[in-house]
This record gives C-alpha cells, sequence and structure tokens, in this order.
C-alpha cells in the first residue's frame, strides 16, 4: 500500500466533520450553497474511498492520530473490509447528496439537514476505520445522534414518536455496548482492537469476558435491527425523508451494526462454535419476520424497512456460516443491498414527492408518469427479489449454496423460501404502484426533478455493473476476497 | 459487591425504562443507567488508596503506576457524560415537541405507528 493512501485516511472522518461545521457558518441561509457544499464533500470522499480501494490489495495500512504509537494514542487502520465497507458508504452518500438537493425542497431548515448528514457520515466513517473499541463508541453516538434528530427532522406526530422510540431503544443497547467496553477494560487493560485480541489470544476468554462479549452481541444486534431486537426500525426508518431512509436502511446498519458485529466475532474475539450458531439463527429469526410482516404493508416505506430486517438477516446468516463462501455471499450481499435499499428507498421518495402518497391502494400506473422511477424501481425490485442476472440473485446464490456446503439444508430451504416471499412483496409493490391504472383520484402527477432521477439512476446503474462484475468474472478485484480474507484471517492477535 | 450496586442502578434504570408511561420519566430512567454504567466504569479504574493520576517531578513512570489510579476510565467517563449530555439535550427537545403535537407525555397515548 502505497503513502498517499496512508496520508488520505485522516481525512474521510476529518472533511465531513469540517464541511458539516462550514455549512452551518457559511450557509446558514443559502439553501443552494449548502447543497454544493455537502456534495462536493460527498464526490470527494467517493473519488478518496475509490483510490483507497483500488491501491489497497489487501495490504493493510494502520495511522496514529496525532503522531502517538498505538498503545496511547488511537489508531485508525485500513484494510480490504474496511476499504469495501468506506466505498459502499461514500457512494451511497454520494447519490443520496444529490437526490436530497431536489427533495428536501419540501423542507424547512435544509443547511441543518445537510450538517446533520455529514455528521452521520463522520460518524459511520469513524466506525469503518477506528482500530480503537472506545473510539468507535464515540464514532457510534456521532452517527446515532444525527440519525435521530434526522428521523425527527419533518417534526411532524409519526416523525417525533417514530425518533422517541429510536432514541430510548438506541440509548439502551448504547448502554450495554459501554458495560461490554467496561468490564472488557477491566479484563484485558486494553481498549485497541489488536492488543485485547492479543490477550485474548493469550489468556482465553473467561466469565467476565464471555459477559462482555455477550453484550456486546446485544447492543449491536440492536444498531443492527437482527429480529429479537429490531422494534424500532419499522417505525425510524420510514418516518424519515426518504434520502435519510435510505442512508439508515442502506448503510447505518450495516456500518455501525453488521460491520461492528463481524470485526467482533471474526477478529477481536474469535469466531467460537456458539457464537457462529447465534449468528445463524439470529439471521434466519430476521429473514423470516422480516419478510412474512413486509408481505402485510400498505405503506411503501414501511415494507421497505421489513424488507431490511430480512435482508439483513442473509447477511448475517452468511457471516454465521463462516465458510469463505459464505463470507463471500455475506459481503458481497452487504454491497448489493446497501445499492438496491438505497435506491428503492429513493424510489418510494420520489413516489411521495410526485404524488403526495406512500400508500400502495392509492397509487398505481405510475410508470408512464415517472418513467425514470418506475425503471429503476424495476431494476431495484428484481435485484432485491434475486431474479437472474440481477446482484441480488448471485449474492443470494452463493449464501443459499455456501448453506448447502456447510451441511445446512435446513438454512438452504429457508433462505429459498424467504426470497420467493421476497419475490411475492416486490411484485406487489410494481403490480400496485406502478403498473396497475393511474386512479382518478392522484390527478396530474408530476415529473420527478432532474437530480433525483440522476441519482436514481446513479445507483440503478451501479446494481447492474455489479451483477456484470460477477458473470464476467472481473468480481474478485471488487475488493471482496480482500475483505473475506481479513475476516478468515482471524483474531488480530492470530496475524502474523 | 460494590460492582453489584451498579449492576442494581443498571436494572433499576432500565426497569424505569420499560416500566414507565410518561416520556420524561423514561428520560429519567436513562439517565440513571447511563450513570451507572459510568459509576462501573470508573470502579473499574479505582484502586484503594490509590494517588491521583498526575506524575509528580522526579517520580519515574513504573513508581507512578505502581501508586496512581488509572486515568483511562476517568478519561472515558468524561466523554460518555458528553455524549449523555447531546443525546440528554436531544431527548428532551423530542419531549417538548411530542407534547405540543399530542398534548400529552403518556406513551400509551402516542401511538400513531403500528404494525
Amino acid at each position: 500500500m502505497n503513502a498517499p493512501v496512508a496520508e488520505m485516511i485522516p481525512y474521510f472522518i476529518v472533511l465531513p466533520l469540517t464541511v458539516a461545521v462550514l455549512v452551518q457558518l457559511l450557509a446558514r441561509r443559502r439553501d443552494a450553497l449548502a447543497a454544493g457544499l455537502a456534495g462536493l464533500c460527498m464526490l470527494a470522499l467517493a473519488l478518496m474511498s475509490l483510490a483507497a480501494a483500488l491501491s489497497g490489495a489487501g495490504g493493510e495500512v494502520v495511522y496514529n492520530m496525532g503522531g502517538w504509537a498505538t498503545p496511547i494514542g488511537i489508531d485508525l487502520r485500513l484494510d480490504g473490509l474496511t476499504a469495501l465497507l468506506l466505498l459502499t458508504v461514500n457512494t451511497v452518500a454520494l447519490a443520496v447528496a444529490l437526490y436530497a438537493a431536489d427533495y428536501m425542497q419540501t423542507f424547512t431548515a435544509r443547511p441543518r439537514f445537510y450538517s446533520l448528514f455529514l455528521l452521520m457520515v463522520t460518524g459511520m466513517n469513524g466506525v469503518v476505520m477506528t482500530g480503537d473499541l472506545f473510539n468507535l463508541y464515540v464514532f457510534l453516538e456521532i452517527s446515532a445522534i444525527a440519525s435521530y434528530a434526522l428521523v425527527a427532522f419533518g417534526c411532524e406526530r409519526e416523525e417525533l414518536e417514530a425518533s422517541f422510540k429510536y432514541i430510548v431503544l438506541g440509548s439502551v443497547s448504547s448502554s450495554l455496548i459501554l458495560i461490554a467496553l467496561a468490564l472488557m477494560y477491566g479484563v484485558t487493560g486494553a481498549l485497541n482492537m489488536a492488543q485485547v485480541s492479543a490477550r485474548v489470544a493469550a489468556g482465553g476468554m473467561d466469565a467476565p469476558l464471555t459477559l462482555a462479549f455477550a453484550l456486546f452481541i446485544c447492543g449491536f444486534a440492536f444498531k443492527a435491527a437482527l429480529v429479537p431486537f429490531h422494534a424500532w426500525l419499522p417505525d425510524a426508518h420510514p418516518a424519515a425523508p426518504a434520502p435519510v431512509s435510505a442512508m439508515l436502511s442502506g448503510v447505518l446498519i450495516k456500518a455501525v451494526g453488521i460491520y461492528v458485529l463481524a470485526r467482533l466475532v471474526f477478529n477481536v474475539f474469535g469466531p467460537v462454535a456458539g457464537v457462529l450458531e447465534l449468528l445463524c439463527w439470529l439471521g434466519l429469526a430476521s429473514m423470516v419476520v422480516g419478510a412474512l410482516a413486509a408481505l402485510g404493508q400498505n405503506d411503501i416505506k414501511r415494507m421497505f424497512a421489513y424488507s431490511s430486517i430480512s435482508q439483513a438477516g442473509f447477511i448475517v446468516l452468511g457471516f454465521g456460516l463462516a465458510t469463505p463462501l459464505g463470507l463471500v455471499g455475506a459481503l458481497y450481499h452487504l454491497v448489493n443491498h446497501a445499492l438496491f435499499k438505497s435506491l428503492l428507498f429513493l424510489n418510494a421518495g420520489a413516489v411521495e414527492y410526485c404524488t403526495g402518497t406512500r400508500k400502495l391502494d392509492e397509487l398505481g400506473g405510475l410508470n408512464r408518469a415517472l418513467p425514470v422511477t418506475g425503471a429503476t424501481s424495476l431494476v431495484g425490485s428484481m435485484s432485491i427479489a434475486g431474479i437472474p442476472p440481477f446482484n441480488g440473485f448471485w449474492s443470494k446464490l452463493i449464501i443459499i449454496l455456501a448453506c448447502v456446503e456447510a451441511g445446512r439444508y435446513g438454512f438452504a430451504v429457508v433462505a429459498v423460501a424467504v426470497s420467493i416471499v421476497t419475490l411475492a412483496y416486490q411484485l406487489k409493490v410494481q403490480h400496485r404502484a406502478f403498473f396497475a391504472a393511474l386512479p382518478e383520484a392522484l390527478g396530474a402527477v408530476k415529473r420527478e426533478p432532474r437530480r433525483m432521477a440522476l441519482a436514481m439512476i446513479l445507483l440503478a446503474v451501479g446494481c447492474v455493473a455489479l451483477s456484470f462484475a460477477v458473470i464476467t468474472g472481473l468480481g474478485d478485484p471488487l475488493l471482496i476476497g480482500d475483505a473475506q480474507a481479513v475476516l478468515s484471517a482471524g483474531i488480530f492477535g492470530a496475524q502474523p | 459487591m460494590i460492582y453489584s450496586l451498579c449492576l442494581l442502578l443498571i436494572l433499576v434504570g432500565l426497569y424505569g425504562v420499560v416500566s414507565s408511561r410518561q416520556t420524561l420519566r423514561i428520560v429519567i430512567s436513562l439517565i440513571v443507567v447511563s450513570h451507572g454504567v459510568h459509576l462501573l466504569l470508573l470502579l473499574i479504574g479505582y484502586r484503594a488508596g490509590g494517588t491521583p493520576p498526575i506524575q509528580e517531578a522526579g517520580q519515574t513512570a513504573a513508581a507512578f503506576a505502581a501508586g496512581s489510579v488509572d486515568p483511562i476510565p476517568q478519561a472515558l467517563v468524561l466523554t460518555s457524560i458528553v455524549i449523555g449530555l447531546g443525546v440528554l439535550a436531544l431527548m428532551v427537545a423530542l419531549c417538548v415537541r411530542l407534547y405540543e403535537r399530542y398534548g400529552t407525555f403518556d406513551v400509551t397515548e402516542i401511538r400513531r405507528l403500528r404494525g
């Protein structure tokens, strides 16, 4: 890995943080400037993450903040897994920033939206890069506080209620994580991930450490909205403005929930059989409950929120299998889901923006009125439902094959069944909203604004490009192999 | 023993979160939980008869480390309190806004989202 990349590492955090403050200082009353600053910042971050991903090739760079060496200072690390997550987060955030420039016209206090949005990106970039567990907690809280405020951004009844529920459950889960941190520090005397894992490797797991690990899993399962801990998600994600829903469902639950779970299980505490089994069952429960609940929804965004729980279940199931194939499937599905779920939420937002409703029984025949939304949502729906040749098909296929390879035939059957249910509810959306006749009550539907259309096209192209990457065998350079190698290498202490 | 008191504080707070009907009481219960966690963190760094973690002139690092309490948990608690303040301010603001919209602090009446 070359030197410029190492120099670039802190800017993933510093840049959005600085621009978030700058927006408040310079563009408090100038919406266009605020949108421009946020857009440029996200463009720069997306390009930086692409550069980091392309130059990486399996290496690992550690950056010591403030020049202090690791036992005293805090380090940021960039390895294959981090690079993959950074690329996903920043690409989706770029599309969302573009989309928000038009969508947020219906809201007041727009510059504040951009500041909070950038703080959320700061938090997520920090979480995926940091090598220190308390630092991770701090970044987690930065992104969490920004997202609580963003969920309540509309300040109407539903938004406030959803945000209150989210903040209460979010605070409880953060407390669990902090207790776990305290116990872990008490036993190992370290907060740095590599040092903790070295102590675990040397001393084994005693009772307090096991408790800490269990609390970590509960806390981050809350953040990832896995099934027994999912109650906040179906309220919070639909209540937020559409660009925020896209960020929350598309990347936040993965960056601060699933990524941290995977990092802790594989790289810090080590993949113990019992924990992996637990991950499998959490994943299965999420898949089934999320998909069945999505089927009965009438509100498009609420349906997509339940669908996120279900798809997150697929990812966690892949991690739980812990075979190389399962990990590849999980990581590939993570990237795919980030793209198509944010695309679908942006579609739902466009529908709401242009028609004023997101209830399926009030919609219909939008393909003619909203051609871009119709076409991109078809791509998104087919991807998430796992129709070949779209990307969702390949990642689900890999996960199902991994189940079979691991001898878990029951899991494979459930995964196939959940895919069919997914297809059913996506067809319901397509049929009711985009294909059936346009109801009289909707009247004249206005066209989606240009920047919103561009953002949706960008994400749809991303979905299609990822599918072709696999078909043509280009999948490997896309970092998924590197990221899988990081997880398969086991705990940090075991690495040479 | 003293650790279990922290645990008790945390559990009391959690009980408050699940059993309260008023939004502000839920907020107060959450503060109790977070202070329980802070106390636990501080206890972990505590050493009976330890000196404040400030290295005096002429004191060797080894002598300092042998005598002082662990400063890291104190730094962590300080950070956590600041974070808690941010969350608390947001929660209270939400309660006020909820009161404006619904005219009540009672969570059983703030139920428009279900299903």
